[in-house]
């Protein structure tokens, strides 16, 4: 296993030298955000489950560890990572998937990867080890950094040690699929979801809405009633792989877009060909329209785009910020690494 | 800079009405709910628009005067406590419901709309906000955010920080931010995470996004005793380990059941040592299949007697006592102080036991009523402000509980905030590179220091002194825990 002080020193002297570093965890979602030069920091042996009682619904692992063996753990014990992490490859882990915050099909009706972070340990830019958040449910003690980190593609820290709440896996799980428009499907998922039912996956592409309903088989099947359309075969792997990106709509996409808008918002008018997830929170689109076209679109829709797959790598792929919160992203970017060796450009050209 | 200078510009350029400076007109804003820290501030400015707001953070921001935001006042750790040469600015007129939207579930509020009120404009959608804190009654959303404000169904639906959407923020420079977005996320770093538990520190809040979440169909508490507090610990770590996660999960200790009984008919058992009440709800169906479920727990793990609640005034019932027991402190104690350290589950036994001991040796009784479920606990500590000595040695005891959290690896505040009350204890949990990473963010938002300075986040000064009086004869606190 990797060594804590050792990787400390290796910030430190790049900082120290100047280098930009590309922190290396799986090379599983290497594709995702800008492209890095840099001389890689390979991270992924530091790794191992450090504490886990399933009671405490926490788990404290190392971010070298790979998600199969960190979900085999919990899965063992009747437990799960609510926020249903892509792996996009084997090789996957706890700290790329936290850098990277990415969130699976059940994101809208139990939390994102963030909600799921309880606190880190990390490096920072100038190889100090920090210790934010912590272990426990509820915090609120210094500033929410460990929330923060997530999802900012290593820029502002190393990832060490990640704390995660875990929660049970549901007793049942059943797929219904309906036929209709994408302009149906949006309507009946936002009205779903303002009701009490056990929703727990809400997906549309080429007419036919697949609603995902998790709970006790009471409810799951009162809910099924409730909703109708056909049920699923429960060999069926539709949702795995929606989060893997295996179905057809994304293995023939060659520059894949995601936007993020208001969930009930009306079909945005855009060419391309369109999977709709989340309930319509999330929206995938195969197009080759311009950026501009597809950003401003999705800001119009109050959401915002992002270059997922394809397309050039060292072009902006998250929707440009207003100049006052790049300047503050800028600002803060200086806190951790003042000498912008982490990561650098891989969120943003600036920083 | 003399006060009058900036009173005078403040007065100058805002209706008169927003502008409080008599010491009889500040003496309503000298503390919040943490009565025992009082300060008359130099003045209060009220605005009623963004652009008062504005002109009134360009002023203090030119005069270099701190400024220190306020809602309801209602909080618990000193956080809105005055500065002697600072202003406090009071975001009570603030208080719109902007908008609700249904299809989208969020509704915009402005900060000084009380946390019910959501609810309340909510529930006509079948919708409402799921963060409850025991003040929310009174509490404004704007104090929620700023202290990430938790409450008794944290444990499965969450803090503030997983309840909100985005927020509306002007800087100290008058820059508007918008952070998070009416998406469920941003392009960016996550700064609505960051501002949430922030303190005022940061920015002060203009508007806030709030997600609503279904009503549910159904609820049902569960209200058992248990001869021993342990036993009651096990029971709650059974229940989870079975596969629930209760809307609420709160225990009461004897000294606390007693205390609630003497200020209420509760028919709570009063001979039990602890009591859980355990709050299923959502879909009605699973609701009746946990109560099953959380009852034949509760049976295993050894209770002693077991009532369901049956409809809703039974509901309310059960939970009056639990929600009356600070007032019931207050009939039982001339004063008393209440903690709110979260530790692991794990520890709960052997921290209740150092709590008792620590009780002991200090000759200050402690009642314990508290978020099982998530660990946070909530130890009262009965004294009386008027014996000589009593507050200094009540907050020593508070201090030596909040440390014992830290060190079984739980944090100094669940969800009251650090404010002044606990500024001392940060420096056990944070060493010098946090804090001062602590501090750079700060200046990254707020260069020269002048929203709420002094509090959240402890100087390293501060800390040198605190850890120097701290540390007798080189000797850690509880030298018998094993430190991680």
């Amino acid at each position: 296993m990797q060594d804590v002080q050792t990787l400390s020193e290796q910030v430190r002297e790049a900082a120290a030298s100047g280098t930009a570093l590309a922190i290396q965890g799986g090379n599983s979602k290497a594709f995702y955000g800008r492209a890095v030069n840099g001389s890689p920091l390979p991270v992924a042996q530091y790794s191992g489950i450090i504490d886990y009682t399933p009671s405490e619904l926490v788990v404290s692992a190392r971010a070298g560890t790979t998600l199969s063996e960190l979900e085999n753990t919990l899965a063992a014990e009747g437990q799960m990572l609510a926020f249903e992490p892509p792996r996009f490859a084997a090789s996957a882990t706890l700290g790329g998937t936290i850098a990277c915050g990415l969130s699976g099909p059940r994101r809208p009706y139990a939390g994102a990867a963030r909600d799921f972070v309880l606190g880190v340990n990390c490096i920072n830019g100038r190889g100090e080890q920090l210790r934010l958040g912590g272990q426990v449910m509820k915090n609120v003690a210094g500033y929410d950094l460990s929330r923060t980190l997530t999802g900012s593609l290593g820029t502002l820290a190393v990832l060490l040690d990640v704390h995660l709440k875990v929660l049970p896996k549901p007793q049942q799980e059943i797929t219904l699929y309906q036929d209709c428009s994408a302009d149906e499907a949006i309507q009946r998922c936002n009205r779903w979801a303002g009701q009490a039912l056990p929703l727990s996956g809400a997906s549309h592409d080429e007419n036919q809405l697949m609603i995902r309903l998790s709970g006790s088989a009471r409810s799951v099947s009162a809910a099924a009633r409730t909703l109708g359309g056909e049920q699923l075969d429960e060999s069926n792997t539709f949702w795995q792989q929606l989060r893997e990106q295996q179905l057809a709509f994304f293995t023939s996409a060659s520059t894949l877009w995601r936007l993020s808008v208001p969930p009930a918002s009306a079909p945005l008018d855009l060419d391309g060909h369109w999977l709709l997830d989340w309930g319509g929170a999330q929206r995938w689109l195969a197009s080759d329209l311009p950026a501009r076209d597809i950003r401003l679109a999705a800001a119009a829709a109050g959401g915002h785009a992002t270059l997922f797959r394809g397309g050039e790598r060292d072009s902006e792929i998250f929707h440009p910020l207003p100049p006052a919160l790049l300047a503050l992203h800028q600002r803060i970017k200086q806190t951790f690494d003042p000498a912008g060796i982490l990561n650098p450009g891989r969120l943003y050209r600036e920083f | 800079m003399s006060d009058k200078t900036i009173i005078s510009r403040l007065r100058g350029q805002l209706p008169a009405e927003c502008v409080l400076f008599d010491p009889e007109d500040l003496r309503p804003y000298e503390c919040d709910a943490l009565s025992a820290y009082r300060q008359l501030p130099m003045a209060v400015v009220i605005p009623a628009t963004e652009q008062q707001l504005r002109t009134t953070l360009a002023l203090c921001t030119e005069h270099r005067v701190p400024v220190v935001a306020r809602g309801s006042g209602t909080g618990l750790s000193g956080g809105a406590m005055p500065l002697a040469d600072g202003v406090i600015l009071s975001l009570a007129k603030f208080n719109r419901i902007i908008a609700i939207d249904r299809d989208n579930r969020v509704a915009r509020v402005q900060p000084g709309v009380t946390n019910l009120a959501i609810s309340r404009a909510a529930e006509p959608y079948g919708l409402y906000y799921a963060p409850d804190p025991s003040s929310q009654i009174a509490c404004s959303i704007g104090g929620n955010v700023a202290e990430n404000a938790g409450g008794v169904h944290c444990l499965k639906y969450g803090l503030t920080t997983h309840n909100i959407q985005s927020l509306e923020l002007l800087t100290i420079d008058g820059e508007q931010l918008t952070l998070g977005s009416q998406a469920l996320d941003a392009p960016g770093f996550d700064l609505l995470a960051l501002l949430t538990g922030s303190e005022g520190l940061l920015g002060v809040i203009t508007e806030i996004t709030v997600k609503l979440l279904p009503c549910p169909q159904a609820a049902q508490v569960v209200l058992a005793a248990f001869d021993s507090v342990d036993a009651a610990g096990a029971a709650v770590t059974a229940t989870i380990a079975s596969g629930i996660i209760p809307a609420g999960l709160e225990l009461l200790d004897n000294p606390a059941i007693r205390a609630v009984d003497k200020f209420m008919s509760t028919g709570y058992p009063t001979d039990a040592a602890a009591i859980l009440l355990c709050e299923l709800d959502g879909d009605a169906d699973d609701v009746v299949a946990q109560v099953e479920q959380v009852s034949s727990v509760f049976h295993e793990a050894g209770c002693s007697s077991l009532q369901v609640s049956h409809n809703e005034a039974e509901r309310m019932r059960f939970w009056a006592g639990r929600k009356a027991a600070f007032p019931a402190m207050g009939r039982l104690s001339p004063d008393y102080y209440c903690m709110d350290g979260t530790i692991p589950r794990k520890h709960l036994a052997q921290v209740l036991n150092e709590i008792e001991r620590l009780s002991q040796e200090y000759n200050l009784p402690i009642c314990n009523v508290f978020h099982a479920g998530d660990g946070n606990l909530h130890p009262l500590i009965l004294y009386d402000a008027n014996k000589p000595g009593e507050l200094e040695r009540t907050e020593e005891l508070g201090g030596k509980i909040l440390e014992l959290c830290v060190a079984v690896g739980g944090t100094i505040t669940g969800e009251h905030g650090v404010g002044l009350e606990k500024i001392n204890q940060m420096c056990v949990q944070f060493n010098n590179a946090e804090l001062q990473q602590f501090h750079a963010v700060k200046a990254a938002f707020d260069p020269h220091g002048l929203l709420n300075p002094g509090k959240a986040i402890p100087t390293l000064h501060r800390c040198a002194e605190f850890g120097a009086m701290h540390v007798h004869h080189g000797q850690l606190p509880h030298p018998e825990l094993e430190r991680f």
